[in-house]
C-alpha cells in the first residue's frame, strides 16, 4: 500500500451509496460494520480496485476507523489493493487442479500475456496469479475473472487463447464494457 | 440406482425456478412446517432422521438445534455456510446453482424451528454468480408469499439475506465466519462461548452447511423416520460428494450413505473408473484436511471388507489405517501423481490460509510448506521427513481452531503410508525431479490379517 500511486480524490456516486444503503438495511441497527465486505466488493467493481482514500470514504461512510477497513481488506485475498490489468485471471492452483494440469496452464497463461503473476500488461489490459480451490474441482483446471467472476472450466490451451482473444475484442470495441 | 432426495429433480429443465420447483413439490415443507408443526416438531424430526452436519464434522444436526439458547428479548440467527473452500468439495455450488430453492426452503423451516426472524447465507465471494441466483431466489419467494411479515398467516416473520466472503478459507470456520459477517476480519473465535449461547452480534446462533440445510426439506416432507431408513448404521440419508482428481466422470453424486467406496470409484452409476486407463494410487476422501489413503487401505478396511462411503467405515482404523467422510471432497490420485508434490501443495495451501492467531499453526505451516518444497525440489535431507512429522505433532490439538489440525493431517498421513516415496525424494533427487515415483507397491492387496489365537 505504501508505494503504490494513490488517486488524490474518490467519489461515490449517487447510484453507488444507494446500493451501499440497501446493503446497510439488511443488519440490526447499529451494526452497519456488517455492510464491509458487501461494500468493498461493490468499491472493487466500480473503480478496479480498492485505493487508500477509498478505504477512508467507505470508513466515513459506515462510521467506523479507517483502520477498521485497512485491516479487513487486507485480510482478504479478493481485494486488489494495487491497480491490476482490466481483467484479472484467477487461476486456481490448489491439489485436485494441479492433478489434471492447472500448473501447465498458468504457464502457458504466463507465457502468452508476457507478464509474471500479480503485474500488468503494457496495454493495461491484462493481470494474472494462482488463487486457491474455486470450489469447482470436478471441471478442473479453472480460472475466474472478476467482478462477476465468470468461471472458465476445463482449461485447455486453445480454450485459453480464445479467451484472451475475445477479452481483448470486446474491449476493443467497447472500452467501457469488462 | 441410489435413491436422490436433494437432487431428485435435478435433470428437469428449469428446476432452478421458482415455477418449476412449485410445480415439483417444491415449498410444501414451508407450508407443512408453518401450518402443522411447531418449532419442536421439526427439532424432534430432525433428531430423529439422524442428520450430520455436511459441512465436514459431522455433529447431529437435531442436537446442535436443541442447544440454541432461547433467552428472552434477544433475537437468534441461523447463518447458512456456504463458504465452500476445502480443497475437493463443490456440491455447495452445485446445489446453489442448479436447485437454489431447495437452499432457500430449507433456510426459511429451519429458521421457524429455531424461532430465527432473520438468516443469513455466507456465500464465498468468487460465487458472485451464484450469489445474484440466490438473491433472484429469494425474491421469488418473497414474492410469492413465503418470505417477510406473518408467513401463510402463521404469524412468523422472516427475512433471508445473502452476504459475500471476502476470499479467505479460515472464513469456512464457523465462528470466523460469524466475526467475517459482522464485517471483521476472520480471526476465529476461543470457544466457547459457543455460537449457540454467543454468536452473531453476540446473539445465539447457529451455523449449518448449505446441504445440511437443504436436507431439513426431505426430512420435513417425509418425517425423520423415513430419511433415517436410507444409510446405514448412525450414517443415515444421502450425501452429496464432490468428485475429482483423475477420474472419467468427476463431479457432483448424490449417494445413499453405504455405497462401497469401489463401487462409488468404478461403477458407471458414480465415477466411471480412473481416467485414461490409470490405475488409482491414493485417495482423499473428505476433503483435503482428512488423511491420504493409498489404493489398497480406501478400498478395503484392515481386516480385508469392503470400504463403505459411510462416517464410520471411512474412519475405520483410526489413523492407522482410515480417514473421515468430512466434507464429502472425494479427490482420486491416478498412478502417475506425486504424493510428495500435493502433500507440498497442500501445505502451501494452509499456510496460505492461517489466520496467523495461533503460533504453531502459523509458524509450523509455513516450516511445513518450507521442508515439502526442499523435498520435492531435490534438497532435502532424510531427516526432514522426520522433522516434519514433529512438526505435524506440534501442531494438532494446540491451536484455537481445527485448521490446525487439517494442516498437520494431511502431511502425517501422507508420510505415514507413502514415506518410501519421500525417501525416494532425497535418495534420487536427479531423478525424482524428471520423473514420478509411480503406483509403487500402494495398491497391492492388503496382507491377511494375523490369526488371534
Ligand atoms: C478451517 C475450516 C474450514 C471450514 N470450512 C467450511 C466450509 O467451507 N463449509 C462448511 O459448511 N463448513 C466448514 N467448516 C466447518 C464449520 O466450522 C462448521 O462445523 C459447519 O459449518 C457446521 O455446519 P454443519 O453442522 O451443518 O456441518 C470448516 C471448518 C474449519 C475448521
Ligand atoms: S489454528 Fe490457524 S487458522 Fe485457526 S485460529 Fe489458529 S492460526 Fe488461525
Ligand atoms: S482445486 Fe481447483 S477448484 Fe478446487
Amino acid at each position: 500500500m505504501l508505494n503504490i500511486a494513490q488517486p488524490e480524490q474518490v467519489v461515490f456516486k449517487p447510484e453507488l451509496i444507494t446500493k451501499f444503503n440497501e446493503i446497510v438495511a439488511r443488519y440490526p441497527e447499529g451494526k452497519q460494520k456488517s455492510a464491509l465486505l458487501p461494500i468493498l466488493h461493490l468499491v472493487q467493481a466500480e473503480f478496479g480496485w480498492v485505493s487508500g482514500p477509498a478505504m477512508d470514504k467507505v470508513a466515513e461512510y459506515l462510521d467506523i476507523k479507517p483502520i477498521e477497513v485497512y485491516e479487513v481488506a487486507t485480510f482478504y485475498t479478493m481485494f486488489f489493493l494495487k491497480p491490476l490489468g482490466k481483467h484479472v485471471l484467477e487461476v486456481c492452483r490448489t491439489g485436485p487442479c494441479c492433478l489434471v494440469g492447472a500448473e501447465k496452464i498458468m504457464k502457458y497463461i504466463e507465457q502468452k500475456l508476457g507478464v509474471k503473476e500479480g503485474e500488468v500488461t503494457p496495454d493495461g489490459l491484462f493481470s494474472w496469479r494462482g488463487v486457491e480451490c474455486l470450489a469447482a474441482c470436478g471441471m478442473a483446471p479453472v480460472l475466474q475473472i472478476g467482478p462477476e467472476y465468470k468461471f472458465h472450466e476445463n482449461l485447455t490451451e486453445a480454450k485459453i487463447d480464445e479467451l484472451i482473444d475475445s477479452l481483448r475484442l470486446t474491449t476493443a470495441v467497447n472500452p467501457q464494457i469488462s | 440406482m441410489g435413491r436422490k432426495i436433494l437432487l431428485e429433480h435435478i435433470n428437469v429443465p428449469g428446476i432452478n425456478t421458482f415455477d418449476v420447483y412449485r410445480q415439483k413439490g417444491g415449498y410444501r415443507a414451508l407450508e407443512k412446517a408453518l401450518k402443522t408443526m411447531s418449532s419442536d416438531d421439526i427439532v424432534e424430526e430432525v433428531k430423529k432422521s439422524g442428520l450430520r452436519g455436511r459441512g465436514g464434522a459431522g455433529f447431529p444436526t437435531g442436537m446442535k438445534w436443541s442447544f440454541l439458547a432461547k433467552p428472552e428479548g434477544k433475537a437468534r440467527y441461523l447463518v447458512c455456510n456456504a463458504d465452500e473452500s476445502e480443497p475437493g468439495t463443490f456440491k455447495d455450488r452445485y446445489l446453489m446453482t442448479y436447485i437454489p430453492h431447495l437452499l432457500v426452503e430449507g433456510m426459511i423451516v429451519s429458521s421457524f424451528a429455531l424461532g430465527a426472524n432473520t438468516s443469513y447465507i455466507y456465500v464465498r465471494g468468487e460465487m458472485m454468480p451464484q450469489i445474484r441466483i440466490l438473491e433472484k431466489a429469494i425474491a421469488e419467494a418473497k414474492a410469492a408469499g413465503f418470505l417477510g411479515k406473518n408467513i401463510l398467516g402463521s404469524g412468523f416473520d422472516h427475512e433471508v439475506y445473502v452476504q459475500p466472503g471476502g476470499g479467505a478459507y479460515i472464513c469456512g470456520e464457523e465462528t470466523a465466519l460469524i466475526e467475517s459477517l459482522e464485517g471483521k476480519r476472520g480471526n476465529p473465535r476461543i470457544k466457547p462461548p459457543f455460537p449457540a449461547i454467543s454468536g452473531l452480534y453476540n446473539c445465539p446462533t447457529v451455523v449449518n452447511n448449505v446441504e445440511t440445510i437443504a436436507a431439513v426439506v426431505p426430512i420435513v416432507n417425509d418425517g425423520g423416520d423415513e430419511y433415517a431408513k436410507i444409510g446405514i448404521g448412525r450414517s443415515t440419508g444421502t450425501k452429496l460428494i464432490s468428485a475429482s482428481g483423475n477420474l472419467n466422470k468427476p463431479g457432483v453424486y448424490e449417494i445413499e450413505l453405504g455405497v462401497t467406496v469401489e463401487d462409488f470409484i468404478y461403477s458407471d452409476e458414480y465415477c466411471g473408473g480412473i481416467a485414461n486407463g490409470k490405475r488409482l494410487k491414493a485417495v482423499v476422501a473428505g476433503g483435503s484436511s482428512v488423511p491420504i489413503l493409498p489404493a489398497n487401505l480406501i478400498l478395503k478396511l484392515a481386516n480385508g471388507e469392503n470400504r463403505l462411503m459411510t462416517y464410520e467405515s471411512l474412519s475405520d482404523g483410526g489413523f492407522a489405517t482410515g480417514t473421515m467422510l468430512g466434507s464429502g471432497g472425494f479427490v482420486a490420485f491416478d498412478e502417475d501423481q506425486c504424493i510428495v508434490r500435493n502433500t507440498w501443495n497442500f501445505s502451501r495451501f494452509y499456510h496460505h490460509e492461517s489466520c496467523g492467531q495461533c503460533s504453531p499453526c502459523r509458524e509450523g505451516t509455513g516450516w511445513m510448506e518450507k521442508v515439502l518444497h526442499r523435498l520435492e525440489y531435490g534438497h532435502g535431507k532424510l531427516s526432514d521427513i522426520d522433522l516434519l512429522v514433529d512438526v505435524s505433532k506440534k501442531i494438532e490439538g494446540n491451536t484455537i481452531c481445527p485448521l490446525g489440525d487439517a494442516a498437520a493431517w494431511p502431511v502425517a498421513s501422507a508420510i505415514r503410508h507413502f514415506r518410501d516415496e519421500f525417501e525416494w525424494h532425497v535418495t534420487n533427487p536427479k531423478e525424482a525431479m524428471e520423473r514420478n515415483y509411480g503406483l509403487a507397491g500402494y495398491a497391492d492387496p492388503l496382507p491377511k490379517p494375523e490369526e488371534v489365537m
